[in-house]
């Protein structure tokens, strides 16, 4: 078996025992889930007047809205601006096991043994990034899959569920989603490795998710509106991030710095 | 470097900054011998079995463990030790199974399940392998981390204060385990401040404070700074008799203490007949004879102390 998975499997079994991470994992999905899918229960049939003059105000809503009922348009108005919880997932999922596997083994002074084995820092690093990000991953598609299949019960219109899986989407959760999991878990690393807290440790980390929340905020007020340009835009943005993540986190994570700087 | 050495230094080095932690330590280990590395808190002697163990990289110098070069043959060097680290650091979630499983994986042992099984019995804790490992005792815990040490078979243990912090009768348990794997052929390297266990368990000790101050058996560092001292314990003790034996040729010292003649020689086991015959024959009457064993806790202390001065 893999270095790497034996890795994995130990982080699973370790910090899924603590309640912090089971919340981040299995609560936060199934709320981002349900918020958006309770909406769109509770618009029934009927349109909001004042989303629809928001949204068919707004250059990009009054093309998808070209064919679409008002009630139809209002309703993916409301529903696509609960397409960033779906990019938080995956950051913050990652950022808070990471922040409680790397502090852990800190406070428990575990990583020497571990370091003191055959295994390489680059299979150690990459257990512990994808004992968090295949979680996060995870968990976000399984909402993403769930929100859509509500969608279909739930949509006034068939066309909607289409909206809800075009391309932006589809790029956003699964390519945009893993590029941030990655940023997270290497964030969460540089920071694990100044503290000795793991709740500092996933507060400090969990400030990544500002940017998101700038975007979910701006989009929920009408200033502008996530398309396919901006997502694009965004999965370089991140890869680019993660290049330079990547390299001072793995600079953080030689064998030497934690064993004699790591305090 | 020997056929039987099994671990080697030159001039072995470790800097922080300007923190010279290791300087200069050239020592040979040969395969099979329990060594004791004694010296004073930071002395740097975690330093140096982590270099051993290829944890961290000298700065200076040159080493070998099992034939493999420090520096260049690392994960080979990491297979063939074995190390129980200051602290125990063990997963307090997992269970003690889970923990030794995790471990066995990363060192590549081929029967996993037997080899936990087979440390988890000898160490007396097979009984609790389902337990998580939080719930045990310091003891509990020192010994299920010696098990992990030892899964993947090792030719070197390093133990770094493998007593430390434990109650009598856990000291005694780890201690004659420890005497066990000695028997087993393994080269052991024990750091310790326990002078008194280094003393029962060491073939060899060096005293060491950032640079090697010496380097023998107890026995030897004893003999090298007090020689060695035989104590006659007599009815009537006369100060003629200390002249008497000042004038055997063989005597470095002799003196009274209480109603006891303590008489220091090079070789007791050849010359104290010779020296019964004189008390004798002098009408001395001897209740009985002993030596006079200095602890290695004073010999590490006069060789500190003589460090210090110089």
């Amino acid at each position: 078996m893999s270095k790497i998975w034996v890795v994995v499997r130990k982080e699973w079994a370790e910090v899924f025992k603590n309640r912090f991470v089971l919340f981040a994992v299995i609560f936060m999905p199934l709320l981002f889930t349900a918020m958006p899918l309770g909406i769109m229960a509770s618009m029934g049939g009927s349109a909001d007047a004042e989303v629809v003059e928001m949204a068919s105000g707004m250059e990009e809503y009054g093309m998808l809205c070209e064919g679409l009922t008002a009630t139809a348009c209002s309703q993916y108005f409301i529903i696509s601006q609960f397409l960033i919880l779906f990019l938080m997932l995956p950051l913050i999922i990652p950022v808070t096991i990471a922040a409680y596997s790397i502090v852990g083994e800190k406070t428990t002074r575990t990583l020497e043994p571990v370091l003191a084995t055959p295994i390489t820092t680059i299979e150690l690093l990459s257990g512990k990034a994808l004992a968090g990000i295949i979680p996060a991953l995870g968990a976000t598609w399984l909402s993403y899959g769930l929100f859509l299949v509500g969608t279909v019960f739930l949509a006034v219109t068939p066309e909607i569920v289409g909206l809800v899986a075009q391309l932006m989407w589809l790029v956003a959760i699964f390519v945009l989603g893993p590029l941030l999991s990655l940023a997270g878990v290497c964030l969460a690393i540089m920071v694990s490795s100044r503290v000795n807290d793991p709740r500092v440790a996933e507060q400090l980390s969990s400030l990544v998710i500002i940017p998101l929340l700038g975007i979910f905020m701006g989009q929920s007020f009408g200033l502008f509106q996530v398309n396919l340009n901006v997502v694009i835009w965004m999965v370089l943005a991140v890869a680019v991030l993660d290049a330079v993540l990547i390299y001072f986190a793995a600079q953080l994570f030689q064998r030497e710095t934690i064993l004699t700087r790591w305090k | 470097m020997t056929e039987k050495t099994m671990i080697s230094t030159t001039n072995l080095s470790k800097a922080f900054g300007d923190n010279q932690a290791v300087d200069r330590l050239s020592l040979s280990i040969p395969a099979g011998e329990v060594f004791g590395l004694l010296g004073p808190n930071g002395a740097g002697k975690t330093t140096t079995i982590r270099m051993l163990a290829a944890l961290i990289a000298p700065t200076g110098g040159t080493a070998s463990v099992a034939g493999l070069k420090i520096g260049e043959d690392d994960r080979q060097i990491r297979k063939q030790v074995g190390i129980l680290t200051e602290s125990p650091g063990l997963y307090d979630r997992l269970s003690a199974e889970r923990n030794l499983g995790f471990f066995a994986a990363l060192y590549e042992v081929e029967d996993i399940p037997g080899q936990v099984e087979r440390y988890l019995r000898m160490l007396g804790l097979w009984e609790r392998r389902h337990e998580e490992v939080g719930t045990f005792s310091k003891g509990m815990r020192q010994k299920l981390a010696i098990a992990r040490a030892l899964l993947h078979e090792p030719k070197v243990l390093f133990l770094d204060e493998p007593t430390s912090g434990l109650d009598p009768e856990a000291s005694r348990v780890i201690r004659s385990f420890i005497g066990e794997l000695r028997h087993e052929g393994r080269t052991l390297v024990i750091c310790t401040h326990n002078l008194n266990e280094a003393d029962r368990l060491c073939d060899r000790v060096a005293v060491f404070k950032s640079r090697l101050i010496a380097l023998d058996s107890p026995t030897n560092l004893r003999r090298q700074l007090f020689g060695r001292r035989v104590v006659f314990h007599m009815t009537d003790p006369k100060p003629e008799l200390v002249a008497l034996l000042k004038q055997v040729e063989f005597v470095q010292d002799a003196e009274l203490v209480e109603e006891k003649l303590v008489v220091t020689l090079d070789d007791p086991d050849t010359q104290n007949p010779r020296l019964i015959r004189e008390l004798v024959s002098a009408n001395g009457q001897i209740r009985f004879v002993g030596e006079l064993r200095h602890s290695l806790e004073e010999v590490y202390l006069q060789l500190v102390r003589k460090q210090e001065e110089n």
